[in-house]
């Protein structure tokens, strides 16, 4: 049980506080405004390395551990939701090609995804398979020359700046079988859609794919034939480590905007922090954050040392994104008027986390993960 | 970042969770049932070192850290909750603030004893118009030669009934409020020392709780931990132990709620199926499992802090507060899943209810965490 840093999570987490506070920070809220993708916090990124996080640098990646990574999303995403959860995205698509691709695709893939040449997309959610990912009717037919790819894919995130896209589809419909296959942009058939207006994280880059009569080769499946489930839910329960640690970045920030308001506003003739009212709302948000921190290196650290991390990693995504839209919320009705207007981040902040709990899995699918754990055990 | 527990961390947890499944569980429902002291308990459990974990086995301790002292706190009270606080009392506030700023000779005289579970110790802080308001104690201490003449009342106070040793707080300086406080060593057996009301409780009722009446009880000046007007920095500095003993001992009350009701959903049947298939039954048990572990990791993280003499006052408040309020939700839950049989004591889990609740209340409520907490935070 030891609960320092090592050095090398250190030194990440300085670097990156450093990057998003002076960097994507102070353009969050015109990104935010303006529902721009920040193709400039994309590049930056990949400078520093922080796209390519989970596999080595033969590969173009920077071989962080898991905790390193949690705390370097969380860094970014406390800066500027949108540009955390493209890094999410993005780090995820490549640790998946990494893990189940071939020599040639992690060749091919991986440098330019660290690179920053474009972002990585993962497109598994259909207009009418969302919790139900396994009811997808994208079809994969396999002819003599590869797959003709037919379907739609709604809600993907990265979809318009994606230098590949992991689409999973059904190559045998009965019984089931889900494949995973790695498509480029540009591939005749394959479209990108409209792009969705948002509640939050506008900056975010969030379209639907069609495709039609879209023809790959063979050499784009991404691990075997019907192993595409098992690359999602592999894939999931690491991205899964990412959104929980960008609510704690989002939570984080809006509850340091609520202490420094509540120590400089007054009101009744004192400063509004000396009233147990909202002394509560500080000490409860502070204490559930610290708690969800815990949880996500937890599931981090088991994740590194290659153990199974299932229910750890739905415990902390559960657990940091409902916290953190408890803390956000509070934080606005700390701040009150100014709370609800531009002019301070926590409405935003409350905008950007509210997805949190739906994304990569919903809280209830998460619960679902747990408590089948749970009657599982003996 | 290592969450792996030590060697010796897993063998305590081994060795606590086999004696409390072995010999804890099978009385607990007994104990409360009769609000009975578990002495024989309480000797077993000497015998393991579970009556002085963290103090070092030179002071009769058994020289472990304060994450072991958690994991067996957990395991016990998983078992029964009135036998992890008579423990914990015995570990946190008697032993430890002694071992902290009692004197070598005070030390041999009085924690070695305790430590080693010869001799059981309390906490005498609680008056009966102090309780959240520490400060104002009413409890006096007058110098006289070489010894003080202690006068007053002290309430609620856990093991007081089977203590032989009782740390003390008077006010020696009544002008300096909380800073005029000094804390003492007191022999419980001494001449002017006698039990008040015995209380009876909701709850964590085999533990023995009561006032103390101490009428011109002369205590040597030796006894005195630290000097006169430290009595306040002794009391909150050995609280922030005693709330990782209290959170531990909040988690092993719910992961009983827990474990129990798990059983139960599994068995039980209704509209043709086990009711643990019934997302609504599904989801009480996704969120109490998850708030166990958030909790533990709170719990551990202020122990280990402890270990590593960093300050750990804000943590072990969030650790007591979450680890409170935790066992308090999972108690709820864990008696709705069994309905009607929660709420009858064939099952359990009403007791796990009754036993929660005080671990909101004692050892500073979760009012006065968020309190530490806040000021913590908005001093920034």
């Amino acid at each position: 049980m030891d609960f320092h840093l090592t050095d090398e999570q250190r030194q990440v987490e300085e670097m990156v506080r450093g990057l998003s506070r002076k960097e994507f920070g102070p353009r969050a809220a015109q990104v935010d405004e303006e529902s721009r993708y920040p193709v400039e916090n994309h590049r930056r990124l990949a400078e520093l390395g922080l796209l390519g996080m989970l596999y080595p640098a033969t590969f173009g990646g920077s071989e962080a551990d898991p905790v390193s990574y949690a705390i370097a999303l969380r860094e970014v995403a406390g800066g500027c939701a949108s540009t955390g959860v493209g890094m999410a995205v993005t780090n995820m698509t490549g640790e998946a090609i990494f893990r189940f691709g071939s020599d040639a695709q992690r060749c091919r893939y991986l440098p330019m995804l660290s690179g920053g040449k474009g972002a990585g997309a993962f497109a598994l959610t259909e207009p009418g398979a969302g919790s139900d990912a396994g009811g997808l009717s994208t079809f994969a037919r396999e002819d003599a020359d590869g797959y003709v790819l037919d379907g739609s894919k709604a809600f993907i995130t990265n979809g318009a700046h994606a230098c590949v896209t992991i689409v999973m589809a059904l190559t045998r419909k009965s019984p089931r079988k889900i494949s995973a296959f790695l498509v480029e942009p540009g591939t005749p058939g394959f479209s990108v859609g409209k792009s969705e207006h948002k509640m939050g994280i506008k900056g975010s880059d969030t379209v639907s794919l069609s495709f039609e009569e879209c023809r790959v080769p063979k050499s784009s499946m991404l691990g075997a034939p019907g192993e595409g489930l098992k690359i999602a839910l592999s894939a999931l329960d690491g991205g899964r480590i990412g959104i929980a640690s960008q609510a704690i970045g989002i939570a984080r920030s809006a509850l340091s905007t609520a202490t420094e308001y509540a120590r400089d506003r007054r009101q009744f003739g004192q400063a509004i922090g000396e009233f147990q009212a909202i002394q509560w709302k500080l000490a409860d948000a502070a204490t559930e954050l610290d708690a969800a921190q815990l949880l996500v290196f937890r599931a981090a650290s088991l994740k590194g040392k290659g153990l199974t991390y299932s229910r750890e990693a739905s415990m902390a995504k559960l657990f940091a994104t409902e916290a953190g839209n408890r803390a956000c919320h509070a934080a606005v009705q700390v701040l009150g008027g100014y709370g609800y207007i531009r002019e301070y981040p926590v409405e935003r902040h409350l905008r950007d986390i509210r997805v949190t709990t739906i994304y990569e899995g919903t809280s209830e699918i998460q619960r679902l993960v747990i408590s089948r754990s749970l009657v599982g055990q003996a | 970042m290592v969450f792996d527990l030590t060697e010796e961390q897993r063998m305590i947890q081994e060795t606590a969770r086999e004696f409390a499944r072995k010999e804890v569980l099978p009385k607990a429902a007994e104990l409360d049932e009769n609000s009975r002291f578990p002495e024989e308990l309480i000797r077993q459990m000497a015998e393991l070192g579970f009556m002085g974990i963290a103090v070092p086995e030179e002071y009769g301790g058994a020289g472990m850290d304060n994450v072991c002292y958690a994991i067996a706190m957990e395991e016990i009270s998983r078992a029964c909750a009135s036998t992890g606080v008579i423990m914990s009392v015995n570990n946190s506030l008697a032993c430890d603030p002694i071992l902290k700023f009692g004197s070598e000779e005070i030390k041999r005289e009085y924690l070695v004893p305790m430590a080693s579970g010869k001799r059981l110790g309390c906490f005498g802080l609680t008056e009966p118009g102090a309780g959240s308001d520490a400060g104002s104690q009413k409890t006096s201490a007058v110098r006289d030669g070489d010894f003080y003449v202690v006068n007053g009342t002290k309430n609620f106070i856990t093991n007081a009934p089977q203590a032989d040793t009782c740390v003390l707080f008077t006010m020696t300086d009544k002008a300096k409020s909380h800073k005029g406080i000094t804390a003492f060593v007191v022999d419980m057996k001494g001449k002017g020392v006698s039990l008040g009301k015995h209380e009876k409780k909701m709850g964590i009722r085999a533990s023995a709780t009561s006032s103390i009446v101490f009428e011109d009880v002369r205590v040597p000046a030796k006894n005195r931990l630290g000097n006169e007007g430290d009595g306040f920095k002794v009391a909150m500095n050995t609280l922030d132990g005693g709330r990782i003993g209290i959170a531990a001992q909040a988690i092993g009350i719910a992961r009983a709620s827990l474990e129990d009701a798990l059983a139960y959903s599994k068995d039980r049947k209704q509209f043709g199926q086990a009711i643990c298939e019934f997302q609504a039954i599904q989801w009480m048990l996704a969120d109490i499992a998850t708030e166990i572990d958030a909790a533990r990791l709170l719990t551990w993280r202020a122990a280990w802090m402890k270990d590593s003499k960093m300050r750990h006052s804000k943590e072990s408040s969030m650790a007591k507060l979450y680890a409170s309020e935790v066992a308090m939700r999972a108690a709820v839950k864990g008696v709705q899943i069994h309905g009607g049989y929660g709420y009858i004591n064939e099952y359990p889990a009403e007791r796990h209810f009754r036993d929660a609740k005080i671990t909101e209340i004692y050892e500073g409520t979760s009012e006065i965490q968020r309190l530490v907490i806040a000021a913590a935070l908005l001093k920034g």
